[in-house]
Protein backbone atom coordinates (compact mmCIF):
# COMPACT_ATOMS: atom_id res chain seq x y z
CA UNK A 1 0.00 0.00 0.00
CA UNK A 2 1.47 2.98 -1.11
CA UNK A 3 1.43 6.70 0.97
CA UNK A 4 -1.40 8.14 -1.68
CA UNK A 5 -3.76 4.98 -0.93
CA UNK A 6 -3.17 5.86 3.12
CA UNK A 7 -4.11 9.81 2.33
CA UNK A 8 -7.00 9.01 0.77
CA UNK A 9 -8.18 6.42 3.60
CA UNK A 10 -7.95 8.89 6.10
CA UNK A 11 -10.14 11.44 4.11
CA UNK A 12 -12.43 8.42 3.30
CA UNK A 13 -12.60 7.45 6.71
CA UNK A 14 -13.05 11.43 8.36
CA UNK A 15 -16.13 11.43 5.79
CA UNK A 16 -17.37 7.76 6.46
CA UNK A 17 -16.98 8.96 10.53
CA UNK A 18 -19.20 12.18 9.95
CA UNK A 19 -21.50 10.85 7.86
CA UNK A 20 -22.50 7.77 10.08
CA UNK A 21 -22.73 10.66 13.03
CA UNK A 22 -25.06 12.79 10.22
CA UNK A 23 -27.15 9.37 9.28
CA UNK A 24 -27.64 9.06 13.02
CA UNK A 25 -28.99 12.82 13.71
CA UNK A 26 -31.56 11.99 10.85
CA UNK A 27 -32.87 8.59 12.28
CA UNK A 28 -33.28 10.23 15.70
CA UNK A 29 -35.45 13.47 14.14
CA UNK A 30 -37.30 11.01 12.20
CA UNK A 31 -38.38 8.68 15.38
CA UNK A 32 -39.01 12.80 17.14
CA UNK A 33 -41.61 13.51 13.84
CA UNK A 34 -42.89 10.02 14.47
CA UNK A 35 -43.36 10.61 18.53
CA UNK A 36 -44.94 13.76 18.01
CA UNK A 37 -47.34 12.63 15.04
CA UNK A 38 -48.04 10.09 17.19
CA UNK A 39 -48.93 12.53 20.19
CA UNK A 40 -51.01 14.30 18.14
CA UNK A 41 -53.20 11.43 17.38
CA UNK A 42 -53.44 11.01 21.04
CA UNK A 43 -54.65 14.22 22.22
CA UNK A 44 -57.08 14.23 19.96
CA UNK B 1 -31.61 30.88 11.69
CA UNK B 2 -34.32 28.26 10.32
CA UNK B 3 -34.13 30.03 6.79
CA UNK B 4 -30.62 30.77 6.91
CA UNK B 5 -29.61 27.34 7.54
CA UNK B 6 -29.89 25.72 3.71
CA UNK B 7 -28.26 28.46 2.70
CA UNK B 8 -25.19 28.48 5.10
CA UNK B 9 -25.43 24.48 4.34
CA UNK B 10 -24.33 24.94 0.57
CA UNK B 11 -22.04 27.48 1.64
CA UNK B 12 -20.21 25.04 4.22
CA UNK B 13 -20.30 22.60 1.56
CA UNK B 14 -19.05 24.79 -0.68
CA UNK B 15 -16.09 25.69 1.63
CA UNK B 16 -15.50 22.32 2.27
CA UNK B 17 -14.68 21.18 -1.10
CA UNK B 18 -12.83 24.61 -1.94
CA UNK B 19 -10.53 23.10 1.41
CA UNK B 20 -10.30 19.90 0.15
CA UNK B 21 -9.31 20.89 -3.22
CA UNK B 22 -6.42 23.01 -2.07
CA UNK B 23 -5.69 20.54 0.70
CA UNK B 24 -4.97 17.95 -2.32
CA UNK B 25 -4.19 20.21 -4.73
CA UNK B 26 -2.72 23.25 -4.21
CA UNK B 27 -0.45 22.85 -0.68
CA UNK B 28 2.86 22.16 -1.70
CA UNK B 29 4.09 18.05 -0.89
CA UNK B 30 6.50 18.13 2.05
CA UNK B 31 9.81 17.29 1.28
CA UNK B 32 10.39 13.76 3.60
CA UNK B 33 6.83 12.30 3.84
CA UNK B 34 5.17 13.13 0.46
CA UNK B 35 1.54 13.23 -0.27
CA UNK B 36 0.74 11.17 3.20
CA UNK B 37 1.27 14.72 4.71
CA UNK B 38 -1.50 15.76 3.57
CA UNK B 39 -3.60 13.99 5.79
CA UNK B 40 -2.50 16.55 8.51
CA UNK B 41 -5.37 19.23 7.10
CA UNK B 42 -8.41 17.28 8.07
CA UNK B 43 -6.43 15.46 11.23
CA UNK B 44 -5.35 18.82 12.87
CA UNK B 45 -8.37 20.72 12.44
CA UNK B 46 -10.36 18.15 13.84
CA UNK B 47 -8.33 18.37 17.01
CA UNK B 48 -8.66 21.47 17.20
CA UNK B 49 -12.64 22.08 16.25
CA UNK B 50 -12.90 18.86 18.96
CA UNK B 51 -10.97 20.91 21.45
CA UNK B 52 -13.20 23.97 20.58
CA UNK B 53 -16.25 21.96 21.14
CA UNK B 54 -14.91 20.69 24.44
CA UNK B 55 -14.28 24.22 25.77
CA UNK B 56 -18.39 25.31 24.57
CA UNK B 57 -19.25 22.11 26.60
CA UNK B 58 -16.89 23.50 29.77
CA UNK B 59 -18.23 26.80 29.29
CA UNK B 60 -22.04 25.35 29.42
CA UNK B 61 -21.91 22.81 31.77
CA UNK B 62 -20.21 25.77 34.08
CA UNK B 63 -23.24 28.15 32.94
CA UNK B 64 -25.24 24.85 34.28
CA UNK B 65 -24.78 24.38 37.71
CA UNK B 66 -24.77 28.23 38.59
CA UNK B 67 -27.96 28.94 36.48
CA UNK B 68 -29.50 25.42 35.86
CA UNK B 69 -30.22 26.63 32.25
CA UNK B 70 -32.04 23.64 30.91
CA UNK B 71 -30.26 25.47 27.48
CA UNK B 72 -26.78 25.71 28.98
CA UNK B 73 -27.60 21.74 29.66
CA UNK B 74 -28.27 21.10 25.75
CA UNK B 75 -25.27 23.03 24.57
CA UNK B 76 -23.51 21.34 26.74
CA UNK B 77 -25.18 17.77 25.40
CA UNK B 78 -24.75 18.49 21.96
CA UNK B 79 -21.15 20.11 21.72
CA UNK B 80 -19.76 17.40 23.53
CA UNK B 81 -21.37 14.78 21.22
CA UNK B 82 -19.95 16.36 18.59
CA UNK B 83 -16.81 16.75 20.00
CA UNK B 84 -16.52 12.75 20.14
CA UNK B 85 -17.69 13.00 16.77
CA UNK B 86 -14.07 15.50 15.87
CA UNK B 87 -12.09 13.68 17.99
CA UNK B 88 -12.96 10.29 16.48
CA UNK B 89 -11.53 11.56 13.30
CA UNK B 90 -8.48 12.69 15.27
CA UNK B 91 -8.07 9.09 16.72
CA UNK B 92 -8.28 7.37 13.41
CA UNK B 93 -6.89 9.59 10.97
CA UNK B 94 -3.49 9.83 13.27
CA UNK B 95 -2.80 6.02 13.18
CA UNK B 96 -3.61 6.00 9.47
CA UNK B 97 -0.60 9.24 8.84
CA UNK B 98 1.86 6.73 11.61
CA UNK B 99 1.93 3.73 9.29
CA UNK B 100 3.44 4.95 7.06
CA UNK B 101 5.36 7.47 8.35
CA UNK B 102 6.78 5.64 11.42
CA UNK B 103 5.88 2.07 10.72
CA UNK B 104 3.61 1.86 13.25
CA UNK B 105 -0.17 2.14 14.02
CA UNK B 106 -0.14 3.07 17.48
CA UNK B 107 2.58 4.04 20.49
CA UNK B 108 1.85 4.81 24.01
CA UNK B 109 3.03 7.97 23.97
CA UNK B 110 1.87 10.60 25.97
CA UNK B 111 -0.35 12.96 23.22
CA UNK B 112 -1.55 10.28 21.67
CA UNK B 113 -2.47 8.19 25.21
CA UNK B 114 -4.13 11.43 26.70
CA UNK B 115 -6.12 12.11 23.41
CA UNK B 116 -7.50 8.40 23.49
CA UNK B 117 -7.93 9.35 27.29
CA UNK B 118 -10.13 12.60 26.44
CA UNK B 119 -12.15 10.34 24.20
CA UNK B 120 -12.99 7.79 26.74
CA UNK B 121 -13.74 10.71 29.00
CA UNK B 122 -16.30 12.42 26.48
CA UNK B 123 -17.67 8.97 25.74
CA UNK B 124 -18.60 8.40 29.59
CA UNK B 125 -20.08 11.58 29.64
CA UNK B 126 -22.23 10.61 26.89
CA UNK B 127 -23.06 7.42 28.11
CA UNK B 128 -24.27 8.91 31.62
CA UNK B 129 -26.53 11.02 29.54
CA UNK B 130 -28.07 8.50 27.57
CA UNK B 131 -28.38 5.48 30.51
CA UNK B 132 -28.91 7.77 33.28
CA UNK B 133 -32.71 8.85 33.67
CA UNK B 134 -32.17 10.63 36.85
CA UNK B 135 -33.30 13.93 38.02
CA UNK B 136 -29.24 14.80 39.26
CA UNK B 137 -28.19 13.51 35.85
CA UNK B 138 -27.28 17.13 34.11
CA UNK B 139 -25.41 17.87 37.30
CA UNK B 140 -23.56 15.13 37.27
CA UNK B 141 -22.37 15.46 34.18
CA UNK B 142 -21.41 18.85 34.15
CA UNK B 143 -19.40 18.18 37.00
CA UNK B 144 -17.55 15.19 34.87
CA UNK B 145 -17.34 18.07 32.03
CA UNK B 146 -15.39 20.31 34.42
CA UNK B 147 -12.72 17.06 35.26
CA UNK B 148 -13.12 16.15 31.69
CA UNK B 149 -11.99 19.38 30.11
CA UNK B 150 -8.94 19.43 32.08
CA UNK B 151 -7.60 17.61 29.65
CA UNK B 152 -7.74 19.24 26.62
CA UNK B 153 -4.97 21.98 27.94
CA UNK B 154 -2.72 18.48 28.98
CA UNK B 155 -3.44 16.95 25.77
CA UNK B 156 -2.50 20.37 23.45
CA UNK B 157 0.63 20.97 25.78
CA UNK B 158 2.15 17.64 26.22
CA UNK B 159 4.08 18.28 22.97
CA UNK B 160 4.97 21.70 24.57
CA UNK B 161 6.76 20.56 27.44
CA UNK B 162 7.77 16.71 27.23
CA UNK B 163 9.55 15.04 24.11
CA UNK B 164 6.70 12.92 22.57
CA UNK B 165 7.15 10.55 19.55
CA UNK B 166 4.50 13.17 18.10
CA UNK B 167 5.31 16.11 15.63
CA UNK B 168 5.76 19.37 17.59
CA UNK B 169 3.13 22.32 17.26
CA UNK B 170 3.39 24.06 13.98
CA UNK B 171 1.96 27.35 15.36
CA UNK B 172 4.00 28.48 18.19
CA UNK B 173 6.05 26.48 20.63
CA UNK B 174 9.40 26.60 18.10
CA UNK B 175 7.64 24.48 14.79
CA UNK B 176 7.30 26.22 12.00
CA UNK B 177 5.47 25.68 8.54
CA UNK B 178 5.40 26.94 4.92
CA UNK B 179 3.08 30.29 4.89
CA UNK B 180 1.80 27.81 2.10
CA UNK B 181 0.71 25.39 4.38
CA UNK B 182 -0.62 27.20 6.78
CA UNK B 183 -2.73 28.97 4.98
CA UNK B 184 -4.52 25.71 3.75
CA UNK B 185 -4.24 24.42 7.46
CA UNK B 186 -6.36 27.48 8.68
CA UNK B 187 -9.13 27.52 5.43
CA UNK B 188 -9.58 23.06 6.46
CA UNK B 189 -10.14 24.82 10.18
CA UNK B 190 -12.06 27.56 9.03
CA UNK B 191 -14.64 24.60 6.76
CA UNK B 192 -14.96 22.21 9.28
CA UNK B 193 -15.54 24.80 12.35
CA UNK B 194 -18.57 25.83 10.13
CA UNK B 195 -19.82 22.52 9.80
CA UNK B 196 -19.50 21.97 13.37
CA UNK B 197 -21.52 24.46 13.77
CA UNK B 198 -24.48 23.94 11.51
CA UNK B 199 -24.17 20.39 12.82
CA UNK B 200 -24.56 21.06 16.53
CA UNK B 201 -27.16 23.59 15.56
CA UNK B 202 -29.06 21.56 13.99
CA UNK B 203 -28.46 18.73 17.04
CA UNK B 204 -29.43 21.46 19.20
CA UNK B 205 -32.93 21.67 17.70
CA UNK B 206 -34.06 18.03 17.55
CA UNK B 207 -32.71 17.13 21.17
CA UNK B 208 -34.57 20.75 22.03
CA UNK B 209 -37.60 19.12 20.60
CA UNK B 210 -37.26 15.71 21.96
CA UNK B 211 -37.70 17.12 25.34
CA UNK B 212 -40.81 18.72 24.94
CA UNK B 213 -42.16 15.21 23.47
CA UNK B 214 -40.78 14.28 26.58
CA UNK B 215 -42.32 16.70 28.86
CA UNK B 216 -45.69 16.89 26.17
CA UNK B 217 -45.40 12.68 26.96
CA UNK B 218 -45.04 12.56 30.61
CA UNK B 219 -48.00 14.96 30.66
CA UNK B 220 -50.48 12.97 28.75
CA UNK B 221 -49.54 9.79 30.37
CA UNK B 222 -50.32 12.14 34.05
CA UNK B 223 -53.47 13.18 32.34
CA UNK B 224 -54.58 9.25 31.89
CA UNK B 225 -53.77 7.98 35.40
CA UNK B 226 -55.63 11.30 37.22
CA UNK B 227 -58.40 10.46 34.97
Amino acid sequence: MNAVKFLWAAYIATWMIQGIYLGSIARRYGRLRQRMKDLGKGGK
Amino acid sequence: MKRAFPILAVLTALLLAYAFYEAIWVAPMERTMGDVQRIFYYHVPSAWTAFLLFSVNLVASVIYLIRRSAKADAVALVSAEVGVVFCTVVLVTGPIWARPVWGIWWTWDLRLTLTLVLWLIYVSYLVLRKFSDSSQTPKLAAVLAIFGALDVPLVYFSIWFFRTQHPQPVIGGGGSIDPRMLHVLLINWLAFSCFAFLVCWARYQIEWMQRGVDEAEALESLDGVTR
